[in-house]
């Protein structure tokens, strides 16, 4: 153990195996130790990649060979000295290596998040940035890297300081009121420039608030597939995910739960979610599949709806789809589109309808994105806003400002520190 | 004379009396060491008391059954309560008190005081042993024992007095400046810093034509600084209201370059917020003119103090400048306005208990500290005196929390924040005000003073009847009645259905008068307390809303952090935040997140480590 008396820790930081290439991180005062331990080669330059044979440290076996570089802190992710192995994806090569690491002094495995976490502690990133990495780690799609990587760059932070600012700057002269009326050089009330400055924040909050969460990136867009029973809506399923997520058949009740199947369409990501159809009298087990699709409705961003199209739930979610359009040849000219998942008819057309309505849905690339945490946050902060209009006296106009402050403190993690720490750590997979 | 004491009390204004006064209460043999027996309780600067904020500590004090409350209704000849219409948590009761009858008030509360002597004499040294204070040693070679001192010296610190350009040693006119003892502080190594603060010129009543003026007079609401005082004893006066204008700012910017403030003498730092008038015209030059409150000083006193036109400019455009001003063309001054520079230690040195961290039996407690005021300093004297006298008794140390006191707040911010200007208490300090009202400090403080033992029979008989009638009326507001009832009273409520009076009273339309109407049971008691049950209810809802986030708090400031943490061993704190941890020693995680410039980051790396330590 060296003299800031911290272990060195490892993970395998990349996806799950088998990949085509694994990257296993180590970070701690004995990473560069470590990294010599395991390979036959001089210590390089930071920042400078090579190939290395790695090898046991005790057996002296050839374990792989990689790609090896290192880092040392605090110019690192962690701030900590750090040493990445790059090595073959495959499950044996990845165990061996980790084994290996396991048997040298000071070494342990990573917990969840404690990559992130010495991060956050070493002052390399804030809190909302260490949420950004969060997302970032979880983006499977590349238009989910770019937003994560904004928020990660801070945007929100900016964005969220600048309103820090300007509230302050409104409290600010209400205070002056408050504490100063006796003075004789503070006016009595507040001038119209304050509370148009108030309606401007108000409404800059309501326009980030509009926007998209950064959750749609990572979860996906829910589109829920819907219609009375037997309308096609598993087969649609399977098209639109090009694989046999639901079991399809004529017997009207077959899907009975929900099946989610998240796929990328256009690099756009959808969760795909195939619903019970809908219908009076049906058993007791159907019915509870029943009451989910129509949470699953509610929920939805887009409904894809195979019935009737005056009994479409929320036209305005909608994209109304005559199904099976190789068995009926009778145009419903109130659909939005006739598809057949079986000859593919019109199924490029459908996945289009999709990624167009998609764009309105999720954040555009270098629009800032707020994910959920930070939507409650402005959300509440908006509404203390909001409620200077209807303050009895001056004193509470101050109080929604104070609260609103706090508010906005949340996103950038004034308060309540720990709880925010656990639940934020407590959200990355392990070695992140 | 006796030569052993408890605790010394060194300096006898604000701070000093009521350190002395709070020691003696807790029962300890306590000392109250003056240059001059006469100048003990004077008021050196202006002749009001209480204010925003300020009025908050002074019934704060008062609830402790501190002395400053009491001397001031003794001597009250001005009652103002300040934001009426903002707010009951920021109302400000302000007295102008007669300097005559407060001394004379002072003097009186602490002859009365059983274990207080009063020792006159020049405090030479402390007498220590290592880091340990056993006493003072006297100019004339006495020595005092004790077990413990606090030093309320005020601005004798290294005093200068500045008038023009001309300076002299020496705290405030006609005394002399404890220089000695600074340069022993200075060799215990108590880091000092340079403040400076001003004083107006004072006029004579008879020179002013008061019949050209806007008049101000008190109130006639019959409510007192404390409790226990019987009513407004003292004949009651009025001020007047004049305004500089663009003559009196022409005088003053002509003569910019015999200000030492602007010439580079004084390099002490003043308070932004009580600006001289030359700072003001300099840095405010658009204004057409400031208000200036012509406060009389006493009931057979003819002096007139002008509050707002605090200078150091040389005496003759003092006179300039205040003939410019109507009602004052014919005016002549008394003694001419001028500023003190003053050392400081840095209150980031001391415990929340105003003890010096590593000087045993050393308090600090008033303007020496930093701060400006008499009520900051009466504030400061009551908790060192206190904490004095439990710390030589083994009692717990009485530590105010900010969420339930200015005091709390002061102390709080005094001991992490250290001081930039001179500090001053305001409303918006206290994030949790909502609940820190003035006429509330009693309910809030009274039982912690009676538990802290410092609390005289009389003053205890008298919260117990205040509790008792507090249950009464709390009694009858939880009677139901529908929204008619209340419209019958002329309560235009929007709400309907029926609710209980107490759930009423969160309606702006129902107050103390028509409550009365639906409850004549009401009529008999005190309408002080029925106005505070009121507001009580009224903000009831927001001060829940706050209940939370103190609790959070509450659970920071449990999270302890060991007394001898490295901080520069946090990784990733910046230099800077280093400094002002070390400088500040906060001793929980709840106090490091409000030390300036600590960041989330910053604090969550502080967690961390000071577990890792602990581990």
């Amino acid at each position: 153990m060296t003299g800031t008396g911290r272990d060195t820790i490892y993970a395998l930081s990349s996806g799950s195996p088998p990949a085509a290439v694994a990257i296993v991180r180590i970070s701690g005062p004995a990473a560069l130790v470590a990294l010599q331990q395991l390979t036959d080669i001089a210590p390089a330059l930071p920042r400078h990649a090579r190939l290395a044979t790695l090898r046991h440290p005790v057996g002296g076996e050839a374990l792989d060979r990689a790609l090896v570089l290192h880092f040392t802190g605090p110019d690192s992710a962690t701030g900590e000295d750090v040493a990445e192995l790059h090595l073959h994806g495959g499950r044996a090569v990845i165990a061996s290596v980790l084994a290996a690491l396991c048997s040298i002094d000071g070494l342990r495995p990573a917990e969840a998040g404690e990559f992130t976490r010495r991060s956050f502690e070493n002052g390399r990133v804030d809190l909302a940035e260490a949420e950004g990495l969060a997302d970032l780690l979880l983006a499977e799609t590349e238009s989910q890297r770019r937003a994560a990587l904004a928020l990660a760059g801070g945007s929100v932070s900016h964005l969220v300081e600048d309103w820090q600012r300007r509230v302050l700057a409104l409290a600010a002269d209400v205070e002056a009121c408050l504490d100063f009326s006796d003075e004789g050089d503070v006016a009595e009330g507040l001038p119209s420039s304050w509370h148009e400055e108030l309606a401007r924040l108000a409404e800059e909050m309501g326009s980030l608030l509009s926007r998209p969460a950064i959750e749609r990136l990572r979860d996906g867009l829910r589109v829920s597939i819907a219609g009375p029973p037997n309308a096609g809506k598993s087969s649609l399923l399977n098209a639109l995910a090009g694989r046999e997520a639901a079991i399809i058949s004529d017997i009207a009740g077959t899907t009975r739960d929900l099946i989610e199947a998240p796929t990328a369409i256009g690099g756009a990501p959808f969760l795909l979610i195939d619903t019970a159809g809908l219908r009076d009298g049906a058993d007791e087990i159907e019915a509870i599949g029943i009451s989910r699709t129509r949470l699953s409705l509610e929920q939805a961003d887009i409904i894809l709806w195979l019935g009737a199209p005056c009994d479409c739930p929320d036209p305005p979610r909608s994209i109304i789809v005559q199904a099976k359009a190789d068995l009926n040849p009778r145009i419903d000219a109130r659909a939005d589109i006739r598809v057949s998942a079986v000859t593919g008819q019109n199924m490029g057309k459908l996945i289009e309808l999709l990624i167009a309505r998609a764009e309105g849905l999720l954040p555009k690339e270098g629009e800032v994105a707020i994910n959920a945490r930070h939507q409650a946050a402005i959300q509440e902060a908006r509404s203390f806003l909001d409620d200077t209009k209807s303050a009895p006296d001056l004193l509470i106009v101050a109080e929604s400002l104070r609260l609103c402050r706090v508010a906005l403190d949340k996103v950038t993690g004034r308060a309540g520190v720990e709880d925010m720490l656990d639940a934020l750590f407590g959200r990355f997979c392990i070695g992140k | 004379m006796l030569s052993e004491f408890d605790v010394i009390v060194v300096g006898g204004g604000h701070a000093g009396c009521e350190a002395a006064a709070a020691a003696a209460r807790m029962g300890v043999r306590t000392a109250l060491l003056s240059f001059a027996r006469d100048s003990i309780g004077a008021m050196s600067c202006n002749p009001a008391i209480g204010g925003l904020g300020k009025g908050h500590l002074v019934r704060e004090v008062d609830a402790f059954d501190g002395i400053i409350g009491r001397a001031t209704d003794e001597a009250g000849i001005h009652y103002r309560m300040l934001n009426a219409s903002k707010g009951a948590a920021v109302q400000g009761p302000r007295v102008q008190a007669d300097r005559r009858r407060y001394k004379l008030a002072i003097h009186r509360l602490l002859d009365e005081q059983a274990d207080l002597d009063i020792v006159e004499g020049e405090a030479a040294a402390l007498r220590l042993e290592g880091r340990q204070v056993t006493g003072v040693v006297l100019a004339d070679g006495r020595v005092l024992r004790s077990r413990a001192v606090i030093l309320a010296t005020g601005t004798f610190l290294g005093g200068k007095l500045h008038f023009g350009m001309r300076n002299c040693p020496g705290g405030r006119v006609g005394e002399r400046s404890a220089t000695a003892l600074a340069y022993q502080l200075r060799d215990l190594q108590l880091p000092l810093a340079r403040l400076k603060t001003g004083t107006p010129p004072r006029l004579d009543g008879r020179t002013i034509d008061w019949a050209a003026l806007e008049r101000q007079p008190s109130d006639d609401e019959g409510w007192t600084m404390s409790p226990m005082s019987e009513g407004r004893l003292a004949p009651q006066l009025f001020c007047a209201i004049t305004r500089t204008n663009a003559r009196t700012h022409q005088i003053i910017r002509d003569s910019l370059h015999r200000s030492p403030l602007f010439a580079g003498e004084i390099t002490g730092v003043g308070p932004r917020y009580c600006p001289s008038i030359e700072d003001k015209v300099h840095r405010f030059g658009d204004r057409e003119g400031h208000q200036i409150f012509l406060e009389p000083e006493g009931a057979d006193d003819f002096t007139v103090y002008p509050n707002g036109i605090s200078t150091s400019l040389p005496e003759d455009v003092q006179l300039d400048m205040v003939r410019s001003m109507p009602g004052l063309t014919r005016a002549e001054i008394l003694q001419a306005g001028y500023a003190v520079e003053y050392d400081h230690v840095d209150p980031r040195i001391l415990e929340p208990t105003l003890a010096v961290r590593d000087v045993q039996g050393l308090y600090l407690a008033g303007q020496i500290n930093g701060t400006t005021g008499y009520e900051e300093a009466a504030a400061q004297g009551l908790v060192a005196g206190l904490n004095a006298a439990a710390a030589i008794s083994d009692r717990d140390p009485v530590i105010l929390d900010r969420s339930l006191s200015y005091i709390g707040v002061m102390m709080d911010d005094l001991v992490l924040q250290g001081v930039t200007e001179p500090y001053r208490m305001l409303t918006a300090r206290a994030e949790y005000r909502l609940r820190l009202r003035a006429d509330n400090a009693e309910t809030r403080l009274t039982p912690l003073a009676i538990e802290t033992g410092c609390v005289s029979g009389p003053r205890r008989l008298h919260f117990q009847a205040t509790q008792a009638a507090r249950m009464r009326i709390e009694g009858l507001l939880t009677s139901q009645l529908p929204a008619e009832a209340l419209r019958g009273v002329g309560a235009d409520v929007r709400g309907d259905g029926r609710r209980s009076l107490a759930d009423w009273l969160r309606f702006p339309e129902l107050d103390g008068r028509k409550l009365k109407a639906l409850v004549p049971e009401l009529e008999v008691e005190s309408r002080f307390l029925l106005e505070q049950v009121v507001q009580d209810h009224r903000y009831a809802p927001y001060v829940a809303r706050q209940q939370s986030e103190i609790a959070r708090l509450r659970k920071d400031e449990a999270i302890r952090i060991p007394r001898d943490l490295d901080f520069s061993r946090v990784p990733g704190l910046s230099t800077e935040m280093v400094e002002r941890l070390h400088a500040a020693r906060p001793a929980s995680l709840g106090a490091a997140g409000r030390v300036r410039g600590i960041t989330p980051a910053a604090l969550a790396a502080i967690l961390v480590h000071a577990r890792r330590v602990a581990a």
